[in-house]
C-alpha cells in the first residue's frame, strides 16, 4: 500500500503524459491534467498521513525514499501542479481562440507538463543524490520546449540561455557529486551516493574534499534554484514560459532546486561544521536580494518582475537555511509551500492579464480594476500574499526566517535581508498599484473572470497555511529535524 | 599488466585528454573543433578501459563501451549532423570568426587554468596518494576548466554546445580517475541526460537561425534589463 504511495507521483503523470500522446488534446482529455495532478497532491497527503511519525522508507529496490521532507516536497509539488494544470484548460483555450497555438500543441504541452511533473516527483523521492542530479537536469531537458513554445525570437532567445546556463550549473554540480562520491568511497560508505548513508556516515568524509564537493554542489544546484550569481536564465525564462508553465518553474522547480541544497546541507554540517554552509549560502542569499532588488525598481514587464521577485524568495530561503536551526528550517519549507501557492497563482493571473491586454509592459495596463475586477483582485491579492503581509503564510515564514536568523547570530545579515525585502516590496507595490489603479487603457473585458477559480482557491489555501497550519506543523517540524539531525 | 606500463599509458591517456582541450580551445573552423573532441572522446574511453583492465572490474568495462560509443561516435556524428545543416543554410564553411578572447591570450588562460586545476585538486590526490589515477586528476580538472573558459568565451552556438561537452568530457574524466564506482542506474542517467540535452540544443540552434537568421549568440539582445 505505502510502496504503492510512494510510486504512484512518479507513475500517474507519466501515464498522463502516455494519455495525452495517445489521445491529443481535446475537451475530453482537458482536465486530464489536472487529474494527474490531483492525485499526485492527494498520494502526497495520504503518505504523509499514513506514515506520521515514522522514518524514513525506502522502496522500489532501495531507489526511491520517503521520510517526511519528500513527503512535504510532494505535497508542494502536487498542490502548486494542481493548481497550474487546473489554470491550463481555461489558457490553453484561450491561445487557442487568439490562434497562438493549435490541438497539436496544446497536447505537446500536455504531455510535457506531466513529465515535468513526474521527474520533479522523481527528484524529491530519489534515494541516492545521483538520481537526484538526473531527475533535476531531467527536468530542465523536459521544460526547455515548454520554455520555447512560442516560436517567437524572445522565446528562442530564453530557452538557449535557460538549457545552456542551467545545464552548465548542474554539471558543476555533478563535479561536486563525484568528488563527493570520491570522498564517500575512501571513508567505506556502501553503495556510494544513498543520502540517508552518506548523512549518517558524513563525519568520516574527508574534510578537504568534502569542502570542494559542497561548494560545486551549492553552487550548481543554486545556479537551477535562481540563485544569484548564475540567475541570468531565470527572468528570460520565466517571462517566455507560457504562464501555467511559469507557474511551475516558480513555484516548485525552484524548490525543488533547493530541496536538493537542503539535501546536501544535511550531509555538509556533519562533516564541516554549520560554518560552511552557512557563510555561502549567507553570501549567496545577499547577493540574491540585492540584486532582486536593484532590478525590480525599475523594471516594466510584469511578467520579469515576478521572475525578480522569485530570485527574492529563493534568497529568503538561502537565509534561512543559512541560519540552519530547526526552527528555520520548518520556516523555510513553510515559505517554499506559501511562495508556490502565491507565485502560481500570480502568474496564472498574469497569464490571464496578458491575454485580455495582449502586452508584458506594466505600463501597459492601467485600470485593470476597472476593467476586470475580478482579474485585478487576483494580482492584489496575489502580491499582497508575495510581499508577506499577514494573514498570509509568507508572513509567517518570513517572521520565522527573521527570527531564526537573529537567534543564529545572523544578525547583521538578517538586517540587511530584511531592509532588501523593503525595498522589493515598494516596488512591486508601486509597479502592481500603477497596473490595478488609473484611468482603464481599453473596454471592459468579457469572461476575463473565467479560469481564475484556481488562482483565488490557491490564494485562499495559502492564507488559511497562514492563520491555521494544524497538522501540516508536525510534518514541517518532522521535515526540519531530517535536515537538522536533531529529532 | 606491469606497473610502469599501466602509469605510461594512463599518463599518455589523460596527456590526449588535456592536449585535444587545448587543440578545441586553439582551433576555430567548427569541423577541426568536432574532429578533435571526436579523439578526445576516443582518449576517454580509453581511459575507461585501461582502468577497467587494470582492476579487472567487467562493470567498469561496460563504461568503457558506454563512453566510446556517446562521446567518440554519437555526439560526434549529432555535432557533425549540426554542422552540416549550418552549412547547407549558409553555404559557407562554419567557423568561430570573432571569439570574445583572441587565440595567443586563450591559450596562456588555459596555461593558467591547469595550474589553477593542481592547486584545486590537491586534497583529492592526497585522498589516495598512492594512486597513479589520483595523481592524474588535476588534468581531468584542467578540462573541466578549460571547457568553462571556452564556453563563456565562444560566441557561436556550435561552438558553445562544443565547449559544454568538453567540460562534461572532464568531469567523466574526474570520476574515473577517482577510480570510486558510483551505481549503474546513476551513470546510465547521467548519459541519457548528456545526450537528451544535446539533442535539445541542437533543435534551439536550428530555431535560432530560423528566428535570429544567424548563430551568432551576440544577436541575443532581446531580452535583458
Amino acid at each position: 500500500m505505502i510502496d504503492a504511495l510512494m510510486v504512484a507521483p512518479i507513475a500517474v503523470p507519466l501515464l498522463g503524459a502516455v494519455a495525452y500522446l495517445l489521445i491529443g488534446w481535446r475537451p475530453a482529455t482537458a482536465w486530464l491534467a489536472a487529474a494527474s495532478a490531483a492525485l499526485v497532491l492527494a498520494a502526497a497527503l495520504a503518505l504523509a498521513v499514513t506514515r506520521s511519525g515514522h522514518g524514513a522508507r525506502t522502496g522500489l529496490d532501495g531507489q526511491i525514499l520517503a521520510d517526511p521532507l519528500s513527503e512535504f516536497m510532494l505535497i508542494v509539488i502536487g498542490a502548486v501542479g494542481l493548481l497550474a494544470t487546473a489554470a491550463s484548460p481555461a489558457w490553453l483555450r484561450g491561445e487557442i481562440a487568439a490562434g497562438r497555438a493549435t490541438a497539436r500543441t496544446a497536447a505537446r504541452h500536455s504531455v510535457l507538463v506531466q513529465l515535468f511533473l513526474a521527474a520533479m516527483a522523481a527528484a524529491v523521492l530519489a534515494a541516492s543524490l545521483g538520481i537526484v542530479w538526473v531527475a533535476i537536469e531531467g527536468t530542465t531537458i523536459v521544460t526547455a520546449f515548454l520554455v520555447g513554445q512560442r516560436r517567437t525570437r524572445q522565446a528562442a532567445e530564453a530557452a538557449w540561455k535557460y538549457v545552456m546556463i542551467c545545464s552548465t550549473g548542474i554539471a558543476i554540480a555533478l563535479l561536486g557529486i563525484l568528488v563527493l562520491n570520491a570522498a564517500a568511497a575512501h571513508a567505506g560508505i556502501p553503495a556510494g551516493l544513498d543520502l540517508a548513508h552518506l548523512a549518517a556516515a558524513a563525519p568520516r568524509l574527508d574534510r578537504g574534499v568534502t569542502r570542494i564537493a559542497v561548494a560545486l554542489l551549492i553552487i550548481g544546484f543554486g545556479t537551477k534554484a535562481g540563485l544569484a550569481p548564475l540567475h541570468a536564465w531565470l527572468p528570460d525564462a520565466h517571462g517566455q514560459a507560457p504562464a501555467p508553465v511559469s507557474a511551475l518553474m516558480s513555484g516548485v522547480l525552484l524548490s525543488v532546486a533547493f530541496y536538493a541544497i537542503l539535501r546536501v546541507k544535511a550531509i555538509a554540517d556533519p562533516a564541516l561544521g554549520t560554518g560552511y554552509c552557512r557563510s555561502l549560502l549567507a553570501v549567496l542569499a545577499i547577493a540574491s536580494l540585492a540584486l532582486a532588488a536593484s532590478l525590480l525598481i525599475g523594471q516594466r514587464d510584469y511578467k520579469r518582475m515576478l521572475a525578480y521577485s522569485s530570485i527574492e524568495h529563493m534568497g529568503l530561503l538561502a537565509l534561512g537555511a543559512a541560519a540552519g536551526s530547526a526552527a528555520a528550517i520548518a520556516a523555510v519549507l513553510l515559505h517554499m509551500l506559501g511562495h508556490g501557492l502565491a507565485k502560481g497563482s500570480l502568474f496564472v493571473s498574469a497569464g490571464k492579464v496578458l491575454q485580455v491586454t495582449g502586452t508584458h509592459r506594466v505600463d501597459g495596463v492601467r485600470g485593470l480594476s476597472a476593467r476586470t475586477p475580478l482579474l485585478a483582485g487576483c494580482v492584489g491579492f496575489g502580491v499582497l500574499a508575495l510581499i508577506g503581509f499577514p494573514p498570509f503564510s509568507l508572513f509567517a515564514s518570513e517572521l520565522g526566517i527573521a527570527r531564526a536568523g537573529f537567534a543564529t547570530g545572523l544578525g547583521w545579515v538578517t538586517a540587511l535581508a530584511l531592509v532588501l525585502v523593503l525595498v522589493i516590496a515598494a516596488a512591486l507595490l508601486t509597479h502592481v498599484s500603477r497596473m490595478l489603479l488609473g484611468t482603464p487603457a481599453g473596454p471592459a473585458a468579457e469572461r476575463a473572470g473565467a479560469g481564475l477559480a484556481p488562482a483565488a482557491i490557491a490564494l485562499t489555501a495559502c492564507a488559511v497555511l497562514g492563520v491555521y497550519a494544524g497538522p501540516l506543523t508536525t510534518l514541517l517540524h518532522a521535515a526540519a529535524a531530517t535536515i537538522t539531525g536533531t529529532p | 599488466m606491469p606497473t610502469a606500463t599501466y602509469v605510461e599509458l594512463l599518463n599518455l591517456a589523460c596527456g590526449a585528454l588535456l592536449a585535444t582541450a587545448v587543440l578545441i580551445l586553439w582551433r576555430r573552423q567548427f569541423a577541426a573543433i568536432i574532429r578533435w573532441f571526436g579523439v578526445q572522446g576516443v582518449a576517454l574511453a580509453a581511459l575507461a578501459a585501461l582502468l577497467a583492465i587494470r582492476g579487472h572490474d567487467a562493470r567498469l568495462g561496460a563504461v568503457a563501451a558506454g563512453v566510446f560509443a556517446l562521446r567518440a561516435v554519437a555526439l560526434p556524428w549529432l555535432l557533425r549532423r549540426a554542422l552540416a545543416r549550418a552549412e547547407a543554410a549558409a553555404l559557407q564553411p562554419q567557423r568561430e570568426t570573432r571569439p570574445l578572447v583572441n587565440v595567443t591570450a586563450s591559450l596562456l588562460a588555459a596555461a593558467v587554468l591547469t595550474l589553477l586545476a593542481y592547486a584545486v585538486s590537491r586534497p583529492l590526490t592526497a585522498l589516495t596518494p598512492d594512486s597513479p589515477a589520483a595523481h592524474a586528476i588535476p588534468l581531468g580538472m584542467a578540462v573541466v576548466l578549460i571547457g568553462f573558459f571556452a564556453l563563456v568565451t565562444r560566441r557561436r552556438a556550435l561552438a558553445q554546445v562544443t565547449s559544454f561537452l568538453l567540460m562534461d568530457n572532464g568531469i567523466t574524466a574526474v570520476g574515473l580517475l577517482t577510480t570510486a564506482s558510483t551505481s549503474l542506474i546513476v551513470e546510465l542517467g547521467v548519459s541519457l541526460d548528456v545526450l537528451l540535452a544535446v539533442g535539445v540544443l541542437q533543435v534551439l540552434t536550428g530555431r535560432l537561425r530560423e528566428t535570429f537568421g544567424s548563430t551568432d549568440l551576440d544577436e541575443l539582445r532581446e531580452l535583458h534589463d
